[in-house]
């Protein structure tokens, strides 16, 4: 992988490393700042392996203040931050630079209030998503929101990336389940957006900065909303002999007024990984498979079952497998959940997350295959099908230099083709460094232009997070520009 | 007020705001005119009304998704959902009967705009959170969009939620997509009656917090309890404390049975049912809150934890009398108080500054609102990023200026 450049780092700031340090060290004190080459080095790249930066140095604060002395700090000095989680970013937003902070908030991860009553929790944002719903488990409550890297992402990340999940078809993506957040700015001001109450007064300021990718500021807490749990769920397999019989048997089963909780499609090659390392049952024969899951009672759960099944029929499923228990619907799921690090066992992988219009799925599946055969590639498909979030996983050896730079222009010609049938570039990883040059394809200079403008509302210095969203060439407005260049 | 501009297209409307912005006039930006009354007053030299932007480019059932005009009425987009046995489960609320204006007036794009939700928020999430994408003109005159038609979309910054509350002060939207769901195919109502705001408010949260997906939870004083058009409820002559289960026929009953068991465990056993008939109607009046029609006395909305509801109501009737509709388990008090001068402001925010959350006035004679803050008055580094965000869209402040701020 090549094609993604990162502008050249500010030398003089990589000359004053040795007094940067020693300046937060004093500070912060010690146990914070991480600034040998092997500390380091552990932080030099995200989830998007193939691209790395040895960061200038490392902090891991453990409180809001120690983010506010960091970045107060950075921005007198016109240093560069990096904001990280757990760096599981698929699309590298947490990728560092070699004159930019890196700022993880990882070491901040307590659960400071749980309130069953009112439906809330508050927690530090370096919280993984699965300790969330981990800590309200035992009254039957959990978080909704759950990205497949669910037991290593922080809570931080999904709130930067706005990230969604197998279940949020019916239960929404972060945005949805977030009431409030503790954010500190560059200037080392803190902000508080939100709280326990329902929905924002003024402008709606926490939808803007869930999604904005870690360059408005640094977001240290969070108020979640958490829900009590279904009295059971259940999964069911459909499997058939083609993906456009699959994709129009999603269409139907949403158009007729059942919303299950989750549907998630896997084509042939994705179904034969999963399944020899997870054993979940899933059909080998079939050209597509179907996981729906619903939830309720037991009665309920087998009439709905039964209505998906008898809605299937017209599109002759090949195989139609209700789990038995909870054992095989954890190994349902198990599968599903495992399936990028299941296909990394056997092949490198370049993992895409454009979405598309429902309706357009059978012939974007046809153009998928025919993308990737042209450049010699394979390409396995897993995504969330009730809501169009597809994932091609185009497979290529990454030591072969021509197959790395064929996949990259796969991968691209998949977006294109994704904001052509009228979806998008990128439905849960965000843009990071990997979409960034590809935004003007879904975006006007006039829609950039003003998402600047209000990435300047918040970061008016441009230091948060550089070199992501935008593309590199697209040029500032001149009021942002005179703004980042006055301070 | 001069006159009224209806641009038929975004293009058009970009001309009149570029005008607008060389001459520095102005301008109050509408869709029916059906909010006019709530917010700051303000001294605007121009009208501008999405009205003539209207229809529906864009409706896919199965896909549950549609896109409309700005200008288009509410009820004309729910009579097309309705046609293919879908709804907008964020059930906005008609804040016009309200406000001295007809109910069923309001345009998709206003709905948006002040973010209205109705009952079903608790469970099926706000006005922004069905909201995925926008098309607007902003200050600048300039066309933008953002979002798209698909929910799944992180492609940029979620400008098009945060447009939402807004009122029309940082861009016009021209054009909005949402999500859409199907109608429940039955619909059952528990009505506890005779309890306090305190066990009401229990009662509420409990019920929310079952696995059986409570789809509305209100709490009306006996008082306005007595103003309610159904006869059956209107008539007990006690306060109602109102639970709705919305599913599959058969899941109805069943999740209405169990929520019943449930709570009779926890103590709460006076209650009656209404039928799907009498439920859909009972819901039906509270969106267009006929319980708090427009006369004398002002209507403040209060937005707070839910179990801190009724302690504000509380804080607030030590000083003056207050009837209270409580909505969202608590979370969202429509509170009736005498007009004063002040409209009640300096005590009603004292107890929402003690509990958390902010309160609205919207209803209130023109001079009140101008003299009182409508919206609630925000922290120093909130105001600071709220007014560069006005400034980001709309730099010369010509959009709705002084609606929701004296201060942009």
């Amino acid at each position: 992988m090549s094609l993604i450049r990162m502008p050249e780092p500010d030398l003089g700031v990589v000359a004053r490393r040795d007094v940067i340090v020693k300046d937060l060290e004093k500070l912060l004190g010690s146990g914070v700042i991480i600034s040998d080459e092997d500390g380091r080095r552990a932080y030099e790249t995200d989830a998007l392996t193939a691209y790395t930066r040895m960061p200038l140095a490392v902090a891991l604060p453990r409180s809001t203040s120690e983010v506010a002395t960091i970045l107060k700090y950075c921005r007198d000095n016109s240093i560069k931050v990096v904001a990280r989680g757990a760096g599981t970013s698929l699309c590298g937003g947490a990728l560092p630079a070699e004159d930019a902070i890196v700022v993880s908030v990882s070491k901040m991860n307590r659960v400071l209030e749980v309130d069953y009553p009112n439906r809330l929790a508050r927690v530090e944002s370096g919280i993984t998503n699965l300790a969330i719903s981990g800590a309200v488990a035992k009254e039957g409550f959990f978080y909704a929101p759950d990205p497949s890297s669910q037991l290593a992402c922080t809570l931080a990340g999904n709130l930067a990336m706005n990230s969604g999940g197998a279940h949020c078809l019916k239960y929404g993506v972060t945005t949805n389940n977030v009431l409030g957040l503790k954010m500190v700015l560059m200037t080392g001001e803190i902000v508080e957006v939100g709280g326990g109450h329902l929905d924002s007064e003024g402008f709606d300021l926490m939808a803007l900065i869930v999604g904005s990718e870690g360059q408005f500021g640094i977001v240290t807490e969070a108020t979640v909303r958490i829900l009590r749990a279904a009295e059971g769920a259940r999964p069911m397999l459909l499997g058939f002999s083609s993906s456009e019989a699959a994709g129009r048997c999603v269409s139907a089963i949403i158009g007729s007024g059942i919303i299950p909780v989750a549907i998630e499609f896997m084509d042939k090659p994705a179904i034969q990984v999963c399944e020899s390392f997870a054993k979940a049952g899933y059909p080998l024969d079939v050209e597509a498979l179907l996981i729906v899951e619903v939830e309720g009672s037991d009665t309920e759960i087998s009439r709905l079952l039964g209505q998906i099944a008898e809605i299937a029929e017209p599109f002759k499923p090949q195989t139609v497998v209700v789990s038995s228990g909870t054992d095989q619907s954890a190994k349902i799921w198990k599968g599903r959940k495992s399936a990028f690090g299941a296909i990394g066992r056997i092949s490198d992988y370049y993992c895409m997350d454009g979405t598309i219009p429902l309706g357009r799925l059978p012939e974007v599946l046809l153009a998928i295959s025919s993308i990737c055969a042209s450049r010699g590639l394979r390409v396995a498909n897993i995504f969330h099908a009730g809501d169009g979030n597809l994932h091609p996983l185009i497979l290529y050896d990454a030591n072969d230099p021509k197959q790395s730079v064929a996949a990259e222009h796969a991968g691209n010609e998949i977006l294109k083709l994704c904001v052509d049938v009228g979806g998008c570039l990128t439905g849960e990883h965000g843009v990071g460094i990997e979409k960034r040059d590809l935004m003007g394809l879904q975006f006007t200079p006039t829609d950039l232009a003003l998402q600047m403008r209000i990435k300047s509302v918040f970061d008016p210095t441009w230091l948060l997070n550089p070199a992501k969203v935008f593309p590199l060439d697209a040029p500032r407005p001149s009021d942002v520009q005179a703004e980042a260049e006055a301070a | 007020m001069y006159e009224t501009l209806k641009p038929a297209t975004a293009w058009e409307l970009a001309g009149m705001i570029a005008t607008c912005r060389e001459r520095r006039l102005p301008i109050d930006v509408s869709g029916a005119g059906s909010k006019r009354a709530i917010g700051r007053p303000m001294q605007t030299a121009v009208t501008v009304s999405t009205l003539s932007m209207r229809g529906i480019p864009l409706y896919e059932p199965s896909e549950l998704v549609m896109s409309a005009r700005a200008g288009t009425s509410l009820s004309q987009v729910e009579a097309e959902l309705a046609s293919r046995n879908q709804m907008l489960a964020f059930e906005p609320i008609d804040l016009g009967p309200a406000t001295g204006g007809a109910a069923g007036q309001q345009t998709i794009g206003g709905v948006f705009a002040a973010n209205l939700s109705g009952a079903r928020r608790i469970a099926a999430g706000a006005a922004r959170d069905h909201l995925i994408g926008i098309k607007g003109v902003n200050g600048r005159a300039e066309e933008f969009k953002s979002g798209g038609r698909v929910v799944k979309n992180v492609t940029g910054y979620d400008v098009a939620r945060g447009l939402t509350g807004s009122w029309g002060t940082l861009a016009v939207l021209t054009e909005v997509t949402f999500k859409v769901l199907p109608w429940p195919e039955d619909t059952a109502t528990i009505v506890f009656l005779g309890l306090t705001d305190e066990l009401a408010t229990e009662l509420m949260q409990t019920a929310v917090g079952t696995p059986f997906e409570v789809s509305g939870t209100v709490h009306l004083s006996a008082g306005l309890a007595g103003r309610l058009r159904h006869d059956g409820l209107k008539s007990l002559g006690t306060s109602l404390t109102a639970l709705r289960i919305e599913n599959f026929t058969p899941s109805v009953t069943y999740r209405r049975d169990s929520l019943r068991e449930h709570l009779k465990v926890a103590g709460f056993v006076k209650a009656v049912d209404l039928d799907a008939h009498d439920s859909i109607a009972f819901w039906n009046e509270l969106r267009q809150l006929s319980v708090l029609p427009h006369g004398q006395k002002l209507l403040w909305r209060i937005s707070t934890t839910p179990g801190k509801g009724p302690r504000i109501v509380a804080a607030v009737r030590r000083h003056m009398e207050a009837e209270a509709l409580y909505d969202w388990s608590g979370g969202l008090i429509w509170l009736e108080v005498p007009a004063t001068a002040d409209a009640g402001a300096a005590d009603i925010r004292r107890a929402v500054a003690t509990h958390g959350g902010h309160a609205t006035l919207i209803r209130a004679e023109s001079a009140v609102r101008a003299a009182v803050d409508v919206f609630h008055p925000m922290a120093p580094a909130v105001e600071q990023l709220s007014r560069r965000l006005k400034s980001a869209f709309d730099p010369d402040g010509i959009l709705n200026p002084g609606r929701m701020y004296t201060q942009f």
